[in-house]
């Protein structure tokens, strides 16, 4: 079996994968922690969903590249999901609920309608939960990949202290002075930028699972910020290696491989925290 | 010119006013307590202060130099979530940031602020302890050295004290006490009018009637009157 691996590891796709793929899970996994404590869990779900319609469209007008598309779309709804959420919380969720199912919807009907492809339910199935399309990826996608990645990361570490601060207390961070606005703006569009680029490793049902499991892992185990947010990271790339090397290995498709990973480390350090008494 | 300067004020939310036409000021040093029943709109009127909650009608001013940077905050309930992992020192050195503009990372000078208010609240040995796992009386120290992190001039604590038992409570308003006498302006929600009396020098009474003035006014006036008689003079 290793021989093999060391084999499959000679083609330049299988080492893109996995560039890829650990940027991504890397990406994904920092802002989890944000996300799952200020409870905008369900706004990284509903903007898959949007991804996934404004997908449907770029691979109907047949673009060239159809990031072109997603990104901007997906940045914009993240910022007016966020908007809505802040003034009024029932209704900011109900317009979570109305946008994401309905952009699921429209996304299947257009491409049920206009699509080409004479496999459409493999092209929903894949934009849905992922393919083996990541195997596919040209050098190009994969700097591009890596570009948006260090952005991401830069980011976040740039601005780790005031994610702190607005998202452990924002009402205090507000009346000391801190633009908390401007922060949980910049959250918005980064958690954007991450769903987009991880679309094309785990599919868009799937993305959730990826920013939010390693996480609450973390969370099992460790108790201040920092370590929360380095473990998670750290979990989180060595779920996607794992997952990445046994779906070449055994073929299983990329996503839910890594997903599956995720939720049984998930299982582990739930046990973990158990144990360590709390 | 006074710290804070409140002109015909009024409050509430969505244009439905809980308090309307408040007048007054706070200088440097003073020790102010605003009590009022519950719902009557205390926490309103300190987020309004704040800039969290935007005045109905009104001005509110600050003065003597006093940046809007410059204030700390105890909020009545901070919602964090009981599984939020944060460290002490994560917390109060979070105070800070109001301060720090864009820079991006901890200086020595933070840090050092930090590590003073830790020594003043008594918690140094917590440092590294979970917030989430700290009593509530720890918490709320941990809170106060957040906000002192957060100012060196003036201080706006929405109930301190509640949810703690005596002890700690009198601790409590003994440390505010003390912040107090090393200069730093207090403006203090209370449901204890007892306590108020006590340790503030003015008193703002909000509610169906509304009241300013030192405590020696207060306690001659009818409203303080009634309510001291009251027994154990809280709400
Ligand atoms: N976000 C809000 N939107 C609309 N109304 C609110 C909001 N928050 C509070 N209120 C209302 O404003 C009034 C005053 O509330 P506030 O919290 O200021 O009272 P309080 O004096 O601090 O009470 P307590 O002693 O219980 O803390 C209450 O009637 C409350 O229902
Ligand atoms: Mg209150």
């Amino acid at each position: 079996m290793f021989a093999q691996l060391v084999e499959y590891l000679q083609y330049p796709f299988v080492r893109y994968a996995i560039i890829v793929g650990v940027l991504i899970a890397l990406c994904s996994s920092l802002l989890g922690v944000t996300l799952v404590l200020k409870r905008f869990s369900f706004i990284g779900d509903g903007l898959s969903h949007v991804a996934f319609g404004a997908l449907a469209i770029a691979s109907v007008l047949n673009l060239s590249n159809n990031m072109l598309l997603v990104l901007p779309i997906t940045v914009i709804s993240a910022v007016l999901l966020l908007r809505n959420g802040q003034n009024t919380r029932i209704k900011g969720d109900a317009a979570i609920a109305m946008i994401s199912v309905g952009a699921l919807a429209f996304g299947y009907l257009i491409m049920n309608v206009f699509s080409t492809s004479s496999n459409l339910s493999g092209d929903v199935c894949s934009t849905l939960f992922g393919s083996t399309s990541i195997l596919t990826l040209t050098s190009g996608q994969v700097w591009g990949c890596a570009i948006l990645s260090v952005c991401v990361i830069a980011f976040f570490v740039l601005f780790y202290n005031k994610i702190f601060a607005v998202t452990f207390d924002e009402n205090f961070a507000m009346a000391t002075g801190v633009k908390a606005e401007r922060y949980n703006l910049m959250i918005a569009v980064v958690i954007a930028v991450i769903i987009v680029l991880a679309m094309n490793l785990v599919g868009a049902l799937l993305i959730s699972a990826l920013v939010v499991f390693p996480a609450l892992s973390a969370m099992r185990i460790y108790s201040s910020f920092l370590k929360v947010t380095i473990c998670s990271a750290v979990l989180s790339v060595i779920c996607a290696l794992v997952g990445i090397l046994i779906s070449i290995l055994a073929g299983t498709p990329v996503g839910s491989t890594i997903v599956a990973v995720d939720v049984l480390m998930f299982g582990i350090c739930y046990l973990c925290g158990m144990v360590r008494g709390r | 010119m006074a710290y804070l300067t409140i002109r015909d004020l009024s409050l509430g939310y969505e244009n439905q006013a809980i308090l309307t036409n408040l007048d007054f000021t706070v200088d440097k040093g003073d020790y102010l307590c605003v009590v009022g029943e519950n719902g009557s709109g205390k926490s309103t009127l300190m987020k309004t202060l704040l800039g969290l909650t935007p005045p109905i009608k009104g001005q509110i001013q600050w003065g003597d130099g006093l940046k809007i940077n410059e204030i700390g905050y105890l909020p009545q309930q901070t919602i964090v979530q009981k599984d939020f992992p944060a460290s002490v020192w994560e917390v109060v050195i979070s105070g800070c940031q109001g301060r720090m503009g864009l820079s991006p990372f901890y200086k020595k000078e933070e840090k050092l602020t930090a590590e003073r208010n830790l020594e003043r609240m008594g918690i140094t040995h917590l440092r590294n302890s979970s917030y989430r796992n700290l009593s509530g009386g720890q918490q709320q120290r941990v809170l106060l050295a957040r906000a002192l992190c957060a100012t060196t001039k003036v201080l706006l604590l929405d109930e301190p004290v509640s949810g703690l038992d005596p002890k700690v409570t009198a601790e409590m308003y003994a440390l505010i006490k003390q912040l107090n006498d090393e200069g730093i302006t207090i403006i203090m929600i209370s449901h204890d009018i007892e306590a108020a009396v006590r340790y503030a020098t003015h008193i703002l009474h909000i509610g169906g009637k509304v009241f300013f003035g030192t405590k020696e006014e207060y306690k001659k006036s009818d409203l303080g009157k009634f309510f001291l008689a009251q027994e154990g003079g809280g709400f």
